[in-house]
């Protein structure tokens, strides 16, 4: 603090300083196309791992979600996997019992559907906070799948939905067998729905969302509509949890009530935590590392392969709490610093 | 003759059988400079909590500028011009000076309800958001975070956010608590300038200020009004002494 007051800035220079910073502070970074060219590479160099692509891709999108509430506002939930649930369920359903398998429309209403899910449910219980939330998260993932459970007459229970049966892409594009159609399809879902979550994260409402986890009694106190704005924001997280659920659904023609398993709310949670939370990208980091490993893991080790992700979560924890991407920035500044810092 | 700015009336409050606030009854004029003062545990910042709404009351009721505001939550009272500062710090610690202080405007003119508008683009808003800092000579420390500054320079970040919100009542909750005194006078004299047109209410424990400052004093004991007036009939109450002298042995919290 000392070295600050001797080389103090004057406040005319600062002001304008704050201003440039503030105002600029949503543009892209050249950075920022890097999972982008990542994933476009991707697609060249492993063209017939495409299907294993795929599932990265809507892991990413499921955990990116999860970032909007968790990372940005706060909320603490292991019941994400609801929403994944009522998205793969909707296209399911559709296609196996309404003969509907047009993928666009359906994904179009599994989202909606997800959404309305979320808005419902979050207006009830995001009046809690802390451990009674998360609580209530898993109940509600949990009655969802035993819902489905009990009209298994419906759904095919934890066999799946038999006969679901999903339409060529725009009538033209046959889900191949190395699921390149779909990677690409899911890429481009993938890069509009992160351009809408970054505005968003970037937004007046986003900063208010940012307030709401850093301290909820100010944001009280200064007059904000704590409860509308995070009702807003599970339901837009919920639509996009639910649009994963749907690809998830469209992309391997098969959904089982185990989509709403707490393992897998626990999962995505895991991802976003080893990527860093509340910075986008952790979403993309977390969430392929954590696929990748568990590929190669369960080859390795059919049996044993969970060891690997729990030791790994163990280091994040004890040597990265910020994520991957929160370590990385700390050797950055570690290094720019000359190791003050 | 316009209704007051505040007006408290009869208010109650328990804990169980605790009565921490007992048929309270209090008037803020506009542009009133009122102190609260009285000993450890009398329900000085309860009654904050009961005026602002983040506790309800038991009974009784508060009108601001007439309306009573006894049923709106703690969010309306705030838009509709009740701020208050708290006697320990509720900042944005993760986010710079700047930020915690556009938040506060931005929720005042909902523009925190925009989705999709780049945040910090609106030069208005960051415009009076560093006037507001310039007045407390924190413009220097706007892209600082929070967490990075003393705790006397965050009691400042207290007050630029309280007076970003353009309150017609401010309530300050021992705005200097905490603050070594060779900083503490900067505060004071910040709460000394504020606008006119607002009525203020301030805790405060040090009576050098508070006789300095108020222009009306209430004297808060066991959740009751022990007596108000003027400083010099304040100063002057054998009982008002008797009560500080009796109970005041570890001054510092309210």
């Amino acid at each position: 603090m000392a070295a600050s007051d001797a080389n103090a800035v004057p406040a005319v220079t600062m002001r304008a300083r704050a201003i440039e910073y503030i105002g600029k502070r949503h543009r892209f970074h050249v950075w920022e196309a890097l999972p982008w060219i990542l994933i476009a590479a991707a697609y060249f160099v492993f063209p017939d791992r495409m299907t294993f692509g795929t599932q990265v891709l809507i892991a990413i999108m499921f955990a990116l979600s999860l970032d909007l509430i968790l990372g940005y506002a706060g909320i603490v939930t292991l019941g994400h996997a609801a929403f994944f649930g009522v998205g793969a369920y909707t296209v399911a359903l559709l296609t196996a019992r309404l003969n509907w398998g047009e993928p666009v429309t359906s994904l179009i209403i599994a989202t909606l559907i997800s959404a309305a899910a979320g808005f419902i449910s979050g207006w009830f219980l995001l009046r809690y906070r802390g451990l009674t939330l998360l609580m209530l998260t898993l109940a509600t993932a949990i009655l969802l799948q035993e819902a489905g459970n009990y009209r298994s007459d419906i759904t095919g229970g934890y066999d799946g939905v038999p006969g679901m049966e999903i339409w060529k892409l725009f009538g033209v594009f046959e889900n191949d067998l190395y699921g390149r159609t779909y990677y690409i399809y899911i890429a481009v879902l993938l890069f509009l729905v992160f351009l809408v979550v970054r505005r968003i994260v970037y937004s007046p409402f986003g900063a208010a969302l940012t307030g709401i986890r850093e301290n909820v009694r100010r944001m009280h106190a200064i007059g904000s509509p704590v409860h509308r704005r995070l009702v807003a924001a599970y339901t837009i997280a919920a639509g996009i949890a639910g649009m994963a659920g749907a690809l998830f659904a469209q992309s391997t023609a098969y959904t089982t009530l185990g989509v709403f398993d707490f393992e897998s709310s626990a999962k995505v949670m895991v991802m976003l935590i080893l990527g860093g939370t509340g910075r986008l990208y952790g979403a993309f980091a977390g969430a392929t590392i954590y696929m990748l490993l568990e590929d190669h893991l369960a080859k390795l080790s059919p049996e044993f392969w969970q060891f690997g992700i729990g030791l790994l979560l163990v280091l994040a924890v004890l040597f990265a709490r910020r994520g991957l991407l929160g370590l990385i920035e700390d050797i950055g500044i570690y290094f720019k610093t000359g190791g003050k810092s | 003759m316009s209704a007051p700015a505040l007006e408290v009336r009869d208010l109650n409050r328990s804990f169980g059988a605790l009565r921490v606030a007992r048929d309270i009854n209090l008037t803020l004029e506009r542009g009133a400079r009122r102190a609260l003062i009285g000993p450890n545990g009398a329900g000085k910042t309860t009654l904050v909590n009961l005026i602002t709404g983040a506790l309800a009351p038991s009974s009784g009721s508060v009108a601001l500028n007439g309306e009573d505001i006894t049923k709106v939550s703690q969010a309306e009272r705030a838009r509709r011009g009740i701020a208050r500062t708290f006697q320990i710090n509720q900042l944005f610690r993760g986010l710079t000076v700047l930020e915690n202080v556009v938040m506060a405007i931005g929720e005042r003119t909902g523009d925190c309800n925009n989705l999709w508008r780049p945040a910090g683009t609106k030069r208005i808003i960051i415009d009076e958001a560093l006037d507001h800092l310039d007045s407390l000579r924190l413009v220097e420390d706007s892209l600082k975070l929070v967490r990075e500054l003393p705790y006397g320079r965050q009691r400042l970040v207290e007050i630029a956010i309280a007076m970003a919100q353009k309150p017609r009542v401010l309530l300050l909750d021992e705005p200097a608590a905490g603050v070594p005194s060779s900083e503490s006078h900067l505060i004071l004299d910040v709460v000394a300038s504020l606008d006119p047109d607002i009525a203020i209410l301030i805790i405060e424990h040090d009576m050098d200020v508070v006789f300095r400052f108020a222009q009306q004093i209430t004297v808060l004991v066991a959740g009751a009004v022990f007596t108000e007036g003027a400083p010099k009939d304040i100063r002057a109450d054998e009982r008002v002494r008797a009560v500080y002298l009796g109970q005041d042995a570890g001054a510092g919290h309210g």
